[in-house]
């Protein structure tokens, strides 16, 4: 068969194209339980419920902020979640023009017999769990998959094994209505230089794109989240137009035209590097035939959360905050960034090595 | 294989507007040229790309005239002329010394015999393209034989050797190198066939950029059979992903290649014939899920339709704008009204080189998106499917 069209096709195709809307992108507000619970512990927040409850709120009833959104991925719990007048998330964000996402992925584990390179979990009742996503108003899901660079990383198993498990999850979101966003992120803890970074991130995007084909995958209704290609973290930084040069260079070698957008991860970059090198590749004068936009998590949240630090009194100022990462990187979706937004906070680097969501 | 210097692309030679959904067809200043980071390069990386951004330059595309000399037998004697060289030699003289050829022509795909000839006035072959601003080519390709194994379908020879004859072949002025490999929907294709097409493919294309010849790649999948439009989709996009896969896999940079795949279009027997528009719909949907942005052009293969037909197909192709130089390397389509209009006859030179220059111009306009089929000849329109056809 050709490309899967299932009952879903248009719908599909229809959302796919309108996330990928230049000027707009997507929030990642996905963070499992643990990981919020490191969010919020760093501003010295209880991980409760109601904890994790108003800072999503803060963030989706920031005044103006979602008009510069096309999506944004939830995790389960705030998927059901409502603001303290009672009116669900998920209505908050459509009546705004914004499509709800789920992550759908159920974390990562370690391949035996590798040095430490992972594969990603989730397929038991996956599409089970899509389907009642999509009843309850996601429209498209998030799957991350992880891999390394290394003297030997990453290894032929570790990319084969994660592009089967992209392909597999897209396909099975592409059966229940949801846009799947295809994520093979390459960290970028390492001393390497930003060559190895290219020749890696080249190399599984070839594999994702082939196992995408062979599962028949429909690429007009799928997104694209890749890492930038940069440098190893214990390397010597470079500059934004060298970032942009060899980013938009490997996905021109890998992504075919059919995919409508590709929503960068930040991974560890401060939120300012990440809005400057998305917007030094949208000031390249080269052909790209796919929007180039942000799927943010740290990147547009990290002064938010520090504004806020838990107080009532500071939601207002941190909405702000939000709005102006926002607009930031919107700008940067169309090339017109001018740098130099929110200073100080903006600039702090959210690298951790090892990080492990 | 990290270099320490970047190549350059030439974004001037790029039309399209940057970063939007929108794309334009005005010629556009180049701002700021765009590095081409040098992971993959060899020593000839920035000529590879160079080249094959002047073969896939708009309004022009390519003439193939690389049959075999078997093949060329049989045009010649279809105009009743025996299989010598000298008829040879003076056919390929009659089509590269046509005046004002390289308007329309960026690319000549010759045979290694011809690569080697001269005309009349001993003036290298080589030397008129060159003249003309038309990139000389070779076929390096030894022909099609039974794959073992298969479902009676056929696999690629030529790897023997491929390294040390592409280097002779630069040496004598070759830029690009042609290498043809067939898939048969009637036979499966079995995942065999696909495999080793693809495979052959790949490690062609990279020993051709090894020894600085720009690899025109090419899965031809036949015309033959009864199936319909969407089956040759699905065998296209199964192809071409496989094609793609290997040709990453060897190293091979996409930036230096230009495709020659066959239009999606339903089998030569299948019982209703598709209309331009809807081949031009199923190909390009085809070529945007399989071909990256990098490769500078898709130069389809005629393989059996009729001189009009080919470029009524690729005039529809060309109606927006794609993110590839979408054109042709043709041959029976470029060449069966100049081959009836000269017979053999030096008299007859002078009309057979117009007749050619009709026919490049017109597939030139459809390169551009302006063809009208008003005022073709009916010869032009005859269709030239031959059932089980063998190069």
């Amino acid at each position: 068969m050709s490309a899967f069209v299932g009952k879903y096709a248009e719908e599909l195709i229809k959302n796919a194209k309108y996330i990928a809307t230049p000027g707009k992108g997507i929030l990642a507000a996905d963070e499992s339980t643990g990981t919020i619970g490191k969010r919020l512990s760093s501003i010295n927040v209880e991980n409760i419920e109601s904890n994790r409850q108003a800072l999503r709120e803060l963030l989706f009833t920031s005044p103006n902020a979602l008009s510069y959104l096309s999506g944004v991925i939830l995790f389960e719990e705030t998927l059901y979640q409502k603001t303290c007048d009672g009116k669900p998330f998920v209505e908050v964000l459509q009546e705004n023009n914004v499509i709800p996402g789920i992550k759908v992925d159920k974390g990562t584990v370690e391949i035996a017999g590798t040095n430490g390179e992972t594969t990603t979990q989730g397929f038991d009742s996956l599409g089970a769990r899509c389907a009642q996503y999509y009843k309850a108003g996601a429209r498209f899901a998030k799957w991350r998959s992880v891999l390394k660079i290394g003297p030997n990383e990453p290894s032929e198993l570790s990319i084969q094994q994660n592009a089967q498990g992209l392909a597999r999850y897209a396909i099975i979101c592409q059966e229940n209505g949801l846009v799947p966003i295809v994520e093979p992120e390459i960290l970028t803890d390492g001393p390497h230089d930003i060559q190895k970074c290219a020749a890696a991130t080249e190399t599984v995007l070839a594999a994702v794109y082939k196992a995408l084909n062979d599962h028949h995958v429909l690429l007009e209704g799928t997104l694209l989240k890749p890492n930038m290609v940069t440098p190893g973290s214990d390397s010597p930084k470079v500059a934004a137009e060298v970032i942009a040069e060899y980013t938009v260079t490997a996905l021109r070698r890998t992504v075919p035209p059919a995919v409508p957008g590709i929503v960068f991860l930040s991974g560890g970059q401060s939120e300012e590097e990440a809005t400057v090198n998305l917007d030094a590749m949208n000031k390249l004068d080269v052909l790209k035939p796919w929007t180039l936009s942000f799927s943010f998590g740290r990147a547009l949240q990290q002064s938010t959360l520090k504004t806020w630090a838990g107080k009532k009194e500071n939601v207002e100022k941190a909405q702000e905050a939000f709005l102006s990462r926002c607009k930031a990187n919107s700008d940067a979706t169309l090339g017109k960034y001018t740098g130099g937004t929110a200073g100080g906070l903006a600039s702090e680097s959210l690298f951790v090595k090892g990080y492990k969501y | 294989m990290a270099c320490a210097s970047f190549a350059k692309l030439n974004a001037a030679s790029s039309q399209w507007i940057g970063g939007h959904q929108s794309f334009s067809q005005r010629p556009r200043l180049a701002t700021r040229r765009v590095s081409l980071p040098a992971i993959r390069a060899g020593a000839y990386t920035d000529e590879l790309i160079k080249t094959a951004k002047t073969i896939a330059s708009p309004g022009r595309g390519i003439l193939a005239i690389d049959e075999s000399n078997a093949t060329c037998g049989r045009r010649l004697s279809s105009i009743g002329l025996d299989n010598t060289e000298p008829n040879r030699q003076a056919y390929r003289q009659l089509l590269l010394t046509t005046p004002g050829l390289g308007e329309y022509i960026s690319g000549a795909i010759l045979f290694e015999e011809t690569l080697y000839q001269s005309t009349t006035d001993s003036k290298k072959f080589v030397d008129v393209l060159c003249d003309q601003k038309i990139v000389p080519g070779i076929k390096v390709d030894k022909g099609l034989v039974p794959l073992p194994g298969s479902n009676n379908e056929s696999w690629c020879q030529g790897l023997d050797g491929l390294s040390s004859r592409s280097a002779e072949y630069y040496q004598q002025g070759a830029r690009f190198a042609k290498w043809r490999t067939v898939v048969s929907i009637p036979c499966g294709p079995s995942a065999l066939a696909v495999k080793e097409a693809a495979w052959g493919l790949a490690r062609y294309a990279a020993i051709s950029q090894d020894n600085g010849l720009v690899p025109i790649v090419e899965p031809e999948i036949l015309l033959d059979g009864d199936h319909p439009i969407e089956r040759t989709l699905e065998v296209a996009e199964k192809v071409w992903a496989e094609v793609f896969y290997y040709l990453a896999e060897n190293n091979v940079i996409f930036e230096g290649i230009l495709l020659k795949p066959s239009m999606v279009t339903p089998g030569a027997e299948h019982k209703e014939k598709a209309s331009p528009d809807t081949i031009a719909k199923y190909t390009l949907t085809m070529l945007r899920r399989r071909v990256p942005p990098a490769v500078p052009g898709i130069m389809f293969l005629s393989g059996g339709q009729s001189e009009v037909e080919a470029t009524l197909n690729l005039n529809a192709m060309n109606q927006s704008p794609n993110p590839w130089h979408v054109s042709f390397s043709y041959a029976r389509a470029l060449q069966n009204t100049v081959l009836k209009t000269w017979q053999g006859r030096p008299e007859n030179v002078e009309a057979a080189q117009k007749a050619l220059l009709v026919r490049a111009k017109a597939n030139s306009l459809a390169q551009l998106g302006k063809y009208s089929a008003e005022g073709e000849s009916e010869e032009a329109k005859k269709g030239m499917f031959v059932k089980g056809y063998t190069y």
